[in-house]
Protein backbone atom coordinates (compact mmCIF):
# COMPACT_ATOMS: atom_id res chain seq x y z
CA UNK A 1 0.00 0.00 0.00
CA UNK A 2 2.33 2.52 -1.17
CA UNK A 3 1.29 6.93 -1.59
CA UNK A 4 0.04 5.88 -4.92
CA UNK A 5 -3.11 4.02 -3.57
CA UNK A 6 -3.89 7.15 -1.69
CA UNK A 7 -3.27 9.53 -4.70
CA UNK A 8 -5.79 7.22 -6.57
CA UNK A 9 -8.34 7.49 -4.01
CA UNK A 10 -7.87 10.95 -4.02
CA UNK A 11 -8.25 11.12 -7.40
CA UNK A 12 -11.54 8.80 -7.48
CA UNK A 13 -13.14 11.51 -4.42
CA UNK A 14 -12.07 14.29 -6.50
CA UNK A 15 -14.06 13.42 -9.56
CA UNK A 16 -17.11 12.23 -7.69
CA UNK A 17 -17.24 16.01 -6.16
CA UNK A 18 -16.47 17.59 -9.37
CA UNK A 19 -19.57 15.25 -10.92
CA UNK A 20 -21.46 16.50 -7.89
CA UNK A 21 -21.16 19.53 -8.33
CA UNK A 22 -21.94 19.90 -11.93
CA UNK A 23 -25.13 17.44 -11.47
CA UNK A 24 -26.90 19.00 -8.50
CA UNK A 25 -28.90 21.97 -7.97
CA UNK A 26 -29.05 22.22 -4.44
CA UNK A 27 -27.44 24.86 -3.95
CA UNK A 28 -26.29 22.71 0.01
CA UNK A 29 -25.14 19.69 -1.97
CA UNK A 30 -23.01 21.61 -4.42
CA UNK A 31 -21.30 22.82 -1.01
CA UNK A 32 -20.87 19.53 0.22
CA UNK A 33 -19.10 18.41 -2.95
CA UNK A 34 -17.04 20.81 -3.39
CA UNK A 35 -15.82 19.79 0.98
CA UNK A 36 -15.75 16.25 -0.67
CA UNK A 37 -13.12 17.74 -3.35
CA UNK A 38 -10.94 19.69 -1.00
CA UNK A 39 -10.81 16.63 1.33
CA UNK A 40 -9.61 14.59 -1.94
CA UNK A 41 -7.14 17.59 -2.21
CA UNK A 42 -6.54 17.08 1.44
CA UNK A 43 -5.79 13.47 1.01
CA UNK A 44 -3.12 14.14 -1.70
CA UNK A 45 -1.48 16.55 0.36
CA UNK A 46 -1.18 13.97 3.12
CA UNK A 47 -0.13 10.94 1.04
CA UNK A 48 2.56 13.31 -1.03
CA UNK A 49 4.21 14.50 2.92
CA UNK A 50 4.10 10.51 3.67
CA UNK A 51 5.85 9.58 0.31
CA UNK A 52 8.96 12.68 1.05
CA UNK A 53 8.47 11.31 4.51
CA UNK A 54 8.72 15.28 5.54
CA UNK A 55 6.08 17.20 6.93
CA UNK A 56 5.19 20.01 4.80
CA UNK A 57 2.41 18.54 3.23
CA UNK A 58 0.61 17.84 6.38
CA UNK A 59 0.99 21.46 7.08
CA UNK A 60 -0.30 22.62 3.95
CA UNK A 61 -3.08 20.57 4.53
CA UNK A 62 -3.67 21.87 7.78
CA UNK A 63 -3.97 25.57 6.44
CA UNK A 64 -6.97 24.00 3.64
CA UNK A 65 -8.81 23.05 6.45
CA UNK A 66 -8.56 26.40 8.37
CA UNK A 67 -9.43 27.98 4.58
CA UNK A 68 -12.22 25.44 4.36
CA UNK A 69 -13.60 25.87 7.37
CA UNK A 70 -13.82 29.86 6.73
CA UNK A 71 -15.19 29.31 3.30
CA UNK A 72 -18.11 27.01 4.64
CA UNK A 73 -19.30 30.05 7.60
CA UNK A 74 -19.55 32.57 4.88
CA UNK A 75 -20.77 30.20 1.94
CA UNK A 76 -23.64 29.12 4.11
CA UNK A 77 -24.29 32.19 5.43
CA UNK A 78 -24.41 33.57 1.51
CA UNK A 79 -26.82 30.37 0.93
CA UNK A 80 -28.85 31.29 3.82
CA UNK A 81 -28.94 35.32 2.60
CA UNK A 82 -30.32 33.49 -0.80
CA UNK A 83 -32.67 31.18 0.93
CA UNK A 84 -34.55 34.47 2.41
CA UNK A 85 -34.26 36.62 -0.74
CA UNK A 86 -35.92 33.49 -2.67
CA UNK A 87 -37.43 30.85 -0.49
CA UNK A 88 -35.14 28.49 -2.02
CA UNK A 89 -31.65 27.10 -1.93
CA UNK A 90 -32.17 25.81 -5.76
CA UNK A 91 -29.15 27.77 -7.48
CA UNK A 92 -32.14 27.67 -10.79
CA UNK A 93 -33.69 30.20 -8.68
CA UNK A 94 -31.07 32.51 -8.09
CA UNK A 95 -30.95 35.18 -10.61
CA UNK A 96 -30.11 37.96 -8.70
CA UNK A 97 -28.18 38.06 -5.62
CA UNK A 98 -29.25 40.24 -2.95
CA UNK A 99 -30.72 40.42 0.25
CA UNK B 1 -5.59 4.72 15.94
CA UNK B 2 -3.71 1.24 16.35
CA UNK B 3 -3.65 1.70 12.17
CA UNK B 4 -0.86 4.82 12.89
CA UNK B 5 1.04 3.25 15.81
CA UNK B 6 1.39 0.18 13.53
CA UNK B 7 2.62 2.38 10.91
CA UNK B 8 5.04 4.55 13.08
CA UNK B 9 6.63 0.85 14.32
CA UNK B 10 6.62 -1.04 11.14
CA UNK B 11 6.65 1.89 8.51
CA UNK B 12 6.43 0.64 5.17
CA UNK B 13 3.55 -2.01 4.68
CA UNK B 14 1.70 -4.02 7.39
CA UNK B 15 -1.16 -6.31 6.71
CA UNK B 16 -3.22 -3.93 9.20
CA UNK B 17 -2.49 -0.40 7.48
CA UNK B 18 -3.75 -2.30 4.07
CA UNK B 19 -6.71 -4.13 5.25
CA UNK B 20 -7.91 -0.53 7.10
CA UNK B 21 -7.05 1.79 3.83
CA UNK B 22 -8.70 -1.05 0.91
CA UNK B 23 -11.28 -1.02 3.80
CA UNK B 24 -12.08 2.59 4.38
CA UNK B 25 -11.49 3.68 0.62
CA UNK B 26 -14.63 1.40 -0.43
CA UNK B 27 -16.52 2.56 2.44
CA UNK B 28 -15.36 6.64 1.28
CA UNK B 29 -15.98 6.21 -2.08
CA UNK B 30 -19.38 4.11 -1.77
CA UNK B 31 -20.81 6.73 0.06
CA UNK B 32 -19.03 10.06 -2.45
CA UNK B 33 -21.46 8.07 -4.59
CA UNK B 34 -24.45 8.02 -2.62
CA UNK B 35 -23.76 11.46 -1.51
CA UNK B 36 -24.15 12.33 -5.23
CA UNK B 37 -27.11 10.26 -5.71
CA UNK B 38 -29.24 10.75 -2.56
CA UNK B 39 -32.03 13.23 -3.54
CA UNK B 40 -32.60 13.93 0.08
CA UNK B 41 -29.86 16.92 1.34
CA UNK B 42 -29.71 15.55 5.07
CA UNK B 43 -28.44 12.08 3.37
CA UNK B 44 -26.14 13.67 1.55
CA UNK B 45 -24.46 15.48 4.94
CA UNK B 46 -24.85 11.98 6.69
CA UNK B 47 -23.08 10.31 4.03
CA UNK B 48 -20.52 13.10 3.55
CA UNK B 49 -19.98 12.90 7.56
CA UNK B 50 -18.92 8.68 6.72
CA UNK B 51 -16.78 9.64 3.24
CA UNK B 52 -15.04 12.58 6.18
CA UNK B 53 -14.37 10.03 9.45
CA UNK B 54 -13.21 7.54 6.64
CA UNK B 55 -10.61 9.99 5.38
CA UNK B 56 -10.18 10.88 9.18
CA UNK B 57 -8.61 7.34 9.38
CA UNK B 58 -6.55 7.17 6.77
CA UNK B 59 -4.73 9.97 7.71
CA UNK B 60 -3.68 8.37 10.40
CA UNK B 61 -3.41 5.34 8.31
CA UNK B 62 -0.74 7.63 6.41
CA UNK B 63 0.88 9.16 9.04
CA UNK B 64 -0.70 11.75 10.22
CA UNK B 65 -2.49 11.73 13.68
CA UNK B 66 -2.92 15.57 14.40
CA UNK B 67 -4.61 15.80 10.98
CA UNK B 68 -6.72 13.31 11.61
CA UNK B 69 -8.13 14.33 14.94
CA UNK B 70 -8.29 17.23 13.56
CA UNK B 71 -10.79 16.34 10.29
CA UNK B 72 -12.70 14.91 12.87
CA UNK B 73 -12.90 17.63 15.52
CA UNK B 74 -12.83 20.32 12.54
CA UNK B 75 -14.79 18.80 9.81
CA UNK B 76 -17.00 16.29 11.05
CA UNK B 77 -17.95 18.15 14.28
CA UNK B 78 -17.68 21.68 13.19
CA UNK B 79 -18.50 22.16 9.33
CA UNK B 80 -20.91 19.53 9.20
CA UNK B 81 -22.90 19.99 12.32
CA UNK B 82 -23.24 23.77 10.44
CA UNK B 83 -24.17 22.38 7.48
CA UNK B 84 -26.98 20.47 9.00
CA UNK B 85 -28.06 23.94 10.83
CA UNK B 86 -28.60 25.00 7.63
CA UNK B 87 -30.53 22.05 6.53
CA UNK B 88 -32.50 22.81 9.38
CA UNK B 89 -33.24 26.26 8.28
CA UNK B 90 -33.44 26.13 5.30
CA UNK B 91 -35.80 23.44 5.17
CA UNK B 92 -35.55 19.21 5.46
CA UNK B 93 -38.15 18.04 3.55
CA UNK B 94 -36.98 19.93 0.28
CA UNK B 95 -36.07 17.36 -2.36
CA UNK B 96 -33.98 18.30 -5.01
CA UNK B 97 -35.96 17.83 -8.06
CA UNK B 98 -34.62 15.35 -10.67
CA UNK B 99 -35.83 17.30 -13.76
CA UNK B 100 -33.35 18.30 -15.99
CA UNK B 101 -33.58 21.99 -17.05
CA UNK B 102 -30.43 22.22 -18.93
CA UNK B 103 -30.79 19.34 -21.66
CA UNK B 104 -28.40 16.99 -21.34
CA UNK B 105 -26.66 18.61 -18.62
CA UNK B 106 -26.20 15.25 -16.51
CA UNK B 107 -24.80 13.18 -19.11
CA UNK B 108 -22.81 15.96 -20.09
CA UNK B 109 -21.25 16.18 -16.35
CA UNK B 110 -20.67 12.50 -16.40
CA UNK B 111 -18.97 12.67 -19.45
CA UNK B 112 -16.89 15.42 -18.33
CA UNK B 113 -16.44 13.20 -14.74
CA UNK B 114 -14.97 10.42 -16.82
CA UNK B 115 -13.10 12.37 -19.18
CA UNK B 116 -11.43 14.19 -15.71
CA UNK B 117 -10.93 11.01 -14.22
CA UNK B 118 -8.90 9.67 -17.36
CA UNK B 119 -6.88 12.71 -17.39
CA UNK B 120 -6.01 12.58 -13.22
CA UNK B 121 -5.60 8.63 -13.97
CA UNK B 122 -2.80 9.19 -16.74
CA UNK B 123 -1.07 12.54 -14.94
CA UNK B 124 -0.68 9.96 -11.43
CA UNK B 125 -0.20 7.04 -13.54
CA UNK B 126 2.84 9.44 -15.10
CA UNK B 127 3.84 10.52 -12.20
CA UNK B 128 5.83 7.09 -11.54
CA UNK B 129 5.01 8.27 -7.72
CA UNK B 130 7.68 4.95 -5.91
CA UNK B 131 7.60 3.90 -2.34
CA UNK B 132 7.51 5.96 1.05
CA UNK B 133 10.92 6.97 1.90
CA UNK B 134 11.57 5.64 5.46
CA UNK B 135 9.66 7.52 7.82
CA UNK B 136 11.45 10.51 8.68
CA UNK B 137 11.86 12.40 12.23
CA UNK B 138 8.55 14.17 12.45
CA UNK B 139 5.96 10.97 11.96
CA UNK B 140 4.97 8.51 14.73
CA UNK B 141 4.99 9.91 18.35
CA UNK B 142 6.86 13.29 17.19
CA UNK B 143 3.56 14.06 14.71
CA UNK B 144 2.66 16.79 17.10
CA UNK B 145 5.95 18.28 17.96
CA UNK B 146 7.47 18.16 14.31
CA UNK B 147 4.06 19.63 12.83
CA UNK B 148 4.61 22.56 15.99
CA UNK B 149 7.71 23.42 14.44
CA UNK B 150 7.28 23.79 11.73
CA UNK B 151 4.17 26.16 12.06
CA UNK B 152 5.93 28.66 14.17
CA UNK B 153 8.66 28.83 12.42
CA UNK B 154 9.02 28.12 8.52
CA UNK B 155 4.60 28.70 7.88
CA UNK B 156 4.66 31.25 10.91
CA UNK B 157 3.64 34.04 8.63
CA UNK B 158 0.80 31.97 6.84
CA UNK B 159 -0.14 31.06 10.33
CA UNK B 160 -0.93 35.18 11.31
CA UNK B 161 -2.56 35.58 7.87
CA UNK B 162 -5.15 33.02 8.93
CA UNK B 163 -5.80 34.82 11.90
CA UNK B 164 -6.81 37.60 9.74
CA UNK B 165 -8.57 35.14 7.58
CA UNK B 166 -10.97 33.69 10.32
CA UNK B 167 -12.29 36.84 11.58
CA UNK B 168 -12.71 38.32 8.28
CA UNK B 169 -14.72 34.94 7.60
CA UNK B 170 -16.50 35.34 11.39
CA UNK B 171 -17.46 39.26 10.48
CA UNK B 172 -17.90 38.47 6.92
CA UNK B 173 -20.95 35.63 8.24
CA UNK B 174 -22.60 38.13 11.16
CA UNK B 175 -22.92 40.66 8.40
CA UNK B 176 -24.86 38.20 5.57
CA UNK B 177 -26.93 36.31 8.39
CA UNK B 178 -28.08 39.82 9.87
CA UNK B 179 -31.23 41.00 8.95
CA UNK B 180 -32.48 44.58 10.00
CA UNK B 181 -35.44 45.19 11.93
CA UNK B 182 -37.68 47.22 9.73
CA UNK B 183 -40.40 47.54 12.52
CA UNK B 184 -39.74 48.28 16.46
CA UNK B 185 -39.81 44.78 18.63
CA UNK B 186 -43.10 44.63 20.24
CA UNK B 187 -43.66 45.41 23.50
CA UNK B 188 -45.16 42.99 25.75
CA UNK B 189 -48.15 45.00 26.55
CA UNK B 190 -48.29 45.36 22.88
CA UNK B 191 -48.42 41.21 22.47
CA UNK B 192 -51.16 40.82 25.29
CA UNK B 193 -53.38 43.37 23.44
CA UNK B 194 -53.18 42.08 20.31
CA UNK B 195 -53.78 38.35 22.03
CA UNK B 196 -57.00 39.97 23.82
CA UNK B 197 -58.15 41.49 20.35
CA UNK B 198 -57.54 38.46 18.00
CA UNK B 199 -59.96 35.90 18.12
CA UNK B 200 -58.45 33.69 20.49
CA UNK B 201 -57.22 34.34 23.48
CA UNK B 202 -56.61 31.13 25.10
CA UNK B 203 -53.51 28.61 24.07
CA UNK B 204 -54.29 26.42 21.15
CA UNK B 205 -55.58 22.50 21.96
CA UNK B 206 -53.31 20.68 22.45
CA UNK B 207 -53.04 17.29 19.74
CA UNK B 208 -54.96 14.22 20.64
CA UNK B 209 -57.38 14.91 23.26
CA UNK B 210 -60.43 12.93 23.88
CA UNK B 211 -59.37 11.16 20.78
CA UNK B 212 -58.20 7.46 20.18
CA UNK B 213 -54.77 8.46 20.50
CA UNK B 214 -52.09 10.91 21.83
CA UNK B 215 -49.89 11.57 19.01
CA UNK B 216 -48.82 14.69 17.97
CA UNK B 217 -50.16 14.42 14.72
CA UNK B 218 -53.85 13.61 16.20
CA UNK B 219 -56.22 16.00 16.64
CA UNK B 220 -58.03 16.58 19.34
CA UNK B 221 -62.14 16.20 19.68
CA UNK B 222 -64.23 18.70 20.06
CA UNK B 223 -67.23 17.99 22.46
CA UNK B 224 -69.46 17.65 19.23
CA UNK B 225 -66.58 15.03 18.40
CA UNK B 226 -65.84 17.07 15.28
CA UNK B 227 -61.93 17.22 14.90
CA UNK B 228 -60.31 20.32 15.70
CA UNK B 229 -58.10 21.34 12.68
CA UNK B 230 -56.05 23.86 15.06
CA UNK B 231 -54.54 21.33 17.95
CA UNK B 232 -52.09 19.84 14.99
CA UNK B 233 -48.94 22.04 14.57
CA UNK B 234 -49.51 23.36 10.34
CA UNK B 235 -45.77 21.62 9.88
CA UNK B 236 -46.67 17.97 11.06
CA UNK B 237 -50.27 18.41 8.96
CA UNK B 238 -47.79 19.58 5.91
CA UNK B 239 -45.64 16.69 6.54
CA UNK B 240 -48.91 14.22 6.66
CA UNK B 241 -49.62 15.18 3.22
CA UNK B 242 -46.25 14.96 1.63
CA UNK B 243 -46.60 11.33 3.14
CA UNK B 244 -49.59 10.11 2.24
CA UNK B 245 -50.01 9.40 -1.31
CA UNK B 246 -49.07 12.20 -3.43
CA UNK B 247 -51.77 13.50 -6.44
CA UNK B 248 -54.67 12.10 -3.51
CA UNK B 249 -57.00 14.92 -2.85
CA UNK B 250 -55.93 17.12 0.41
CA UNK B 251 -57.04 15.53 3.30
CA UNK B 252 -57.68 17.73 6.69
CA UNK B 253 -55.04 17.80 8.48
CA UNK B 254 -54.44 14.12 10.27
CA UNK B 255 -56.32 13.00 7.46
CA UNK B 256 -57.96 9.27 7.77
CA UNK B 257 -57.38 9.18 10.93
CA UNK B 258 -59.31 12.09 11.89
CA UNK B 259 -62.21 10.47 10.28
CA UNK B 260 -61.70 7.28 12.08
CA UNK B 261 -61.69 9.17 15.30
CA UNK B 262 -64.81 10.81 15.05
CA UNK B 263 -66.78 7.65 14.62
CA UNK B 264 -66.19 7.21 18.29
CA UNK B 265 -66.91 10.66 20.18
CA UNK B 266 -69.90 9.36 21.62
CA UNK B 267 -67.87 7.21 24.33
CA UNK B 268 -65.98 9.84 25.00
CA UNK B 269 -68.79 12.18 25.22
CA UNK B 270 -70.02 12.26 28.63
CA UNK B 271 -67.06 14.40 30.42
CA UNK B 272 -65.50 16.24 27.27
CA UNK B 273 -68.32 18.74 27.68
CA UNK B 274 -67.35 20.44 30.79
CA UNK B 275 -64.08 20.17 30.64
CA UNK B 276 -64.31 22.29 27.03
CA UNK B 277 -65.19 25.42 27.22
Amino acid sequence: MSPSHFVALAVILFVIGAVGVLVRRNALVIFMCVELMLNAVNLAFVAFARLHANLDGQVIAFFVMVVAAAEVVVGLAIIMAMFRARRSASVDDANLLKY
Amino acid sequence: MTAGHLLAAGQTTSTGASVAFWLLAVISVAAGLGMVLARRAVYCAVLLAVVMLSLAILYAVAGAPFLAFVQIIVYTGAVLMLFLFVLMIVGVSARDSMRETIPGQRLAAGVAGIGLLVLLGLIVGHAAIGPAAPAGTGYGVNNVRGLATLIFTRYVFPFEVTAALLITAALGAMVLAHRERTRPKPTQRELAEQRVAGGRPSPLPGPGVYARHNAVDFPALLPDGSPSEVSVSPIIAAREHEMQAGPAAPLPPGGDAANGAASEPDSAGSEPEEVRP
